[in-house]
């Protein structure tokens, strides 16, 4: 009988096991065998390099340019969009009537693509024409247009990005934090209420927060690995036939250049995804660490 | 009506039987040989994929599957040559240096015994690398700026023929719903590329593999972009980028640099009311420059049928002259390859078409085969700080120098 359960297991999960293996991690270990060989148009490691690929990259302008522009952008985008989802569960969550339909309002962003808000975004919205709806806004106030993707000081950009980043994704968010705050037991609102605890702030200090710490962990890192993961809204607002403008570009969008386009420099292209996933992995941990993440309230 | 399982089975059936035989894959009746696959990158023109298949459907010596590929093509070409299983023939802008040097492409040299010397050297140099070629020119492109004769009479401004003469036109034209130039919603750092270079009398890398822009007159020439950008001179944000001649054609700017292609849509909706230069000229050793690039046909190393696809793209692209003139002149707008060809098109002997002839023969640059993606990627971003952020052009230039030079160094070793 244990033998057929077994037979059974290997049966379902065999396949899946095997894709994953062929397709992620033979890949993976793939790749990190490149990064200490020369792999120019190449995906057979040829002459061993040593780290040369790994200091090369590290003394990279662009490549750490990009480094230190995504981090910067994570630092201020993670912030932002817990906030905005976060306020938007607490409202959803308050409404009496029409929930579901504020639900499904704040919702539906989730489901578009980020290469077709990446397009309403720059050829309408914020196109830098005299037509583009943002300027024909600022044209009523008797500003001239603003060339919103094309100014680096300021950085207009950055708006265009935040934004649509936030439109596409601070619903899906406020999904999670509103099944937190339904899994919070409203007795302990209650008995806030019969200490005399006024509903706000301090209700949300003291009790909402520290109810929603797991959610907010599961959050804050999802949303830590999605900003370093963003590729498709700057690929699609930034980058033209010539290439991509050096103020804004992803490490992925860097790499895969470097890997995958004209460069075909496949050891460097390795060498500077090990560094990423190093990155992203160190930033990861700090964060779950500082959030206390997988520890319960008796865990010293 | 109901159907029953029979009838929708045998309907399943025919229909997969018709799409197995359906598809125009360019074969032709009573081929016989070996089957070729041949990749073209999307052209904005209609008409030239049906021409493509229909050149392919008549040869005999080989079925070609023709496959039209739209989307970032270089990209798919580099990584399907690292496979088998990529095309035996394929369309390249290059190939590049490190293609040719990993053994990616086969050498065509042999193809052009006898006809060497009747295609463009603009447009066969960059093809050229060790005294051997490694893909036969297709088409020549290139690029120049457009101008609207109007909007240029009615400000008072000559059609400029310097830099400065551009920056001081470009200010005059601008006002509040008209741009005075469009050179790409980056500011002209990707398209312009090593154009403000050779119009200073300069270049990319030497004849001797040096970086050449080592100079002082680079950073002077390249801070006057800057001017335009932070005259307010420039479009930025259009709708539609630089190749497309849209921005003109909407009244958004009065000038924009574009390429050849873009010629009968501008002359269908302006009629006579433009007209096209070379790049101006900067400084006492400046000149005018016009980039030039080409298209070729190259075969995969990999390819199975090495020696079949050889004999093909000789067949179509260095015999079958009729049909590279058709290509190059039926569909969109290019200059054949071929000098021959080029001399007997009646389309490019009169007005901007024969202007843009003449830039392109007398002032036309190609971007060397040493300059190699690394160092584009380099030279770019320094180029987008300066026009840009207003960065220090001698300070952005000197990292830029060191990391070309390191590249010659590498491509210069052996493999």
């Amino acid at each position: 009988m244990r033998r057929w359960r077994a037979l059974w297991f290997w049966v379902f999960v065999g396949p899946f096991a095997l894709g994953l293996a062929l397709f992620t991690y033979v890949p993976l270990l793939w790749s990190v065998a490149l990064s200490f060989f020369d792999a120019h148009n190449t995906v057979t490691p040829t002459h061993f390099t040593g780290l040369d690929n790994y200091t090369a990259m590290l003394r990279d302008h662009a490549f750490l340019d990009s480094l230190r522009t995504f981090l910067v952008f994570t630092a201020f985008i993670v912030p932002v969009t817990y906030g905005c989802s976060l306020s938007l569960a607490l409202m959803v969550n308050r409404v009496r009537r029409a929930r579901a339909f504020f639900r499904s309002v704040f919702f539906l962003p989730a489901a578009c693509s980020y290469v077709v808000a990446a397009l309403v975004w720059k050829m309408s919205v914020f196109s830098g024409v005299r037509f583009g709806l943002a300027n024909t806004v600022l044209g009523w106030f008797g500003a001239g247009p603003v060339a919103w993707l094309a100014s680096p000081d300021p950085p207009w950009y950055w708006l265009v990005i935040v934004t649509v980043r936030l439109w596409l994704q601070a619903g899906f968010y406020m999904i999670l934090f509103l099944a937190g705050l339904q899994r919070i037991d409203p007795a302990l609102y209650e008995a806030a209420a019969v200490d005399g605890a006024r509903p706000g702030w301090t209700v949300l200090r003291h009790i909402t927060l520290p109810q929603l710490r797991a959610t907010s962990a599961a959050v804050v890192l999802l949303l830590v690995v999605n900003a370093f993961q963003a590729f498709d809204e700057f690929y699609n607002l930034l980058s033209d036939a010539r290439g991509y403008p050096p103020y804004a570009r992803p490490p992925l969008v860097y790499l895969y250049y470097t890997a995958l386009g004209q460069g075909q420099n496949l050891g460097l292209g390795s060498a500077g995804a090990v560094i990423l996933a190093l990155v992203v992995a160190v930033v990861t941990v700090g964060q779950a660490r500082w959030l206390r993440l997988g520890r319960t309230d008796g865990d010293g | 009506m109901t159907i029953s399982r029979r009838t929708l089975l045998a309907a399943g059936a025919g229909a997969g039987l018709l799409t197995a035989c359906g598809g125009n894959t360019g074969r032709g009746d009573g081929v016989s040989g070996p089957s070729l696959s041949q990749w073209y990158h999307q052209y904005g023109e209609q008409g030239t994929e049906q021409a493509v298949r229909r050149y392919a459907g008549a040869y005999r010596k080989a079925r070609v599957d023709v496959q039209w590929r739209p989307g970032n093509y270089d990209q798919q070409t580099a990584a399907a040559l690292l496979t088998a299983a990529g095309p035996d023939v394929f369309e390249v802008n290059g190939p590049t240096l490190d293609q040719i040097r990993g053994g990616q492409v086969a050498d065509l040299t042999a193809l052009l015994e006898g006809v060497k010397d009747d295609f463009a050297p603009a447009a066969l140099a960059p093809k050229t690398y060790d005294g051997r070629i490694w893909a036969v020119p297709q088409v020549i492109d290139t690029q120049l700026l457009y101008y609207r004769k109007s909007l240029l009479k009615d400000a008072g401004v000559e059609p400029p023929t310097t830099l400065d003469a551009l920056v001081d036109a470009a200010r005059a034209l601008t006002d509040r719903n008209v741009k005075g130039l469009f050179l790409g919603n980056d500011g002209g750092a990707g398209v312009l590329g090593g154009t403000p270079l050779y119009a200073a009398g300069l270049s990319l890398v030497t004849e001797d593999g040096k970086p050449g822009f080592d100079d002082p007159a680079a950073a002077r020439t390249l801070g006057k972009l800057h001017r335009l950008y932070a005259d307010d001179s420039l479009l930025l944000g259009a709708p539609s980028d630089w190749s497309d001649p849209s921005a003109l054609l909407q009244g958004l700017t009065a000038m924009q640099w574009s390429g050849l292609w873009a010629l009968p849509q501008v002359r269908k909706e302006l009629g006579d009311d433009f007209g096209v230069l070379p790049f101006p000229a900067d400084g006492a050793a400046g000149r005018p420059a016009v980039p030039v690039g080409a298209y070729g046909s190259a075969v995969s190393a990999r390819s199975g049928h090495r020696e079949a696809a050889k004999e093909y793209v000789k067949w179509l692209w260095v015999e079958r002259t009729d049909y590279q003139r058709d290509f190059a002149l039926s569909y969109g707008f290019h200059i054949p390859a071929r000098i021959s060809l080029a001399k007997k098109a009646g389309r490019l002997r009169s007005g901007a078409a024969a202007d843009a002839v003449r830039f392109a023969t007398d002032h036309g640059y190609a971007q060397p085969l040493l300059w190699t993606p690394a160092g584009q990627t380099a030279y770019q971003d320094a180029l987008s700080r300066i026009i840009r952020n207003g960065a220090d052009p001698a300070r952005e230039l000197r990292p830029v120098v060191g990391k070309v030079s390191a590249e010659l160094d590498r491509v210069r070793k052996k493999p």
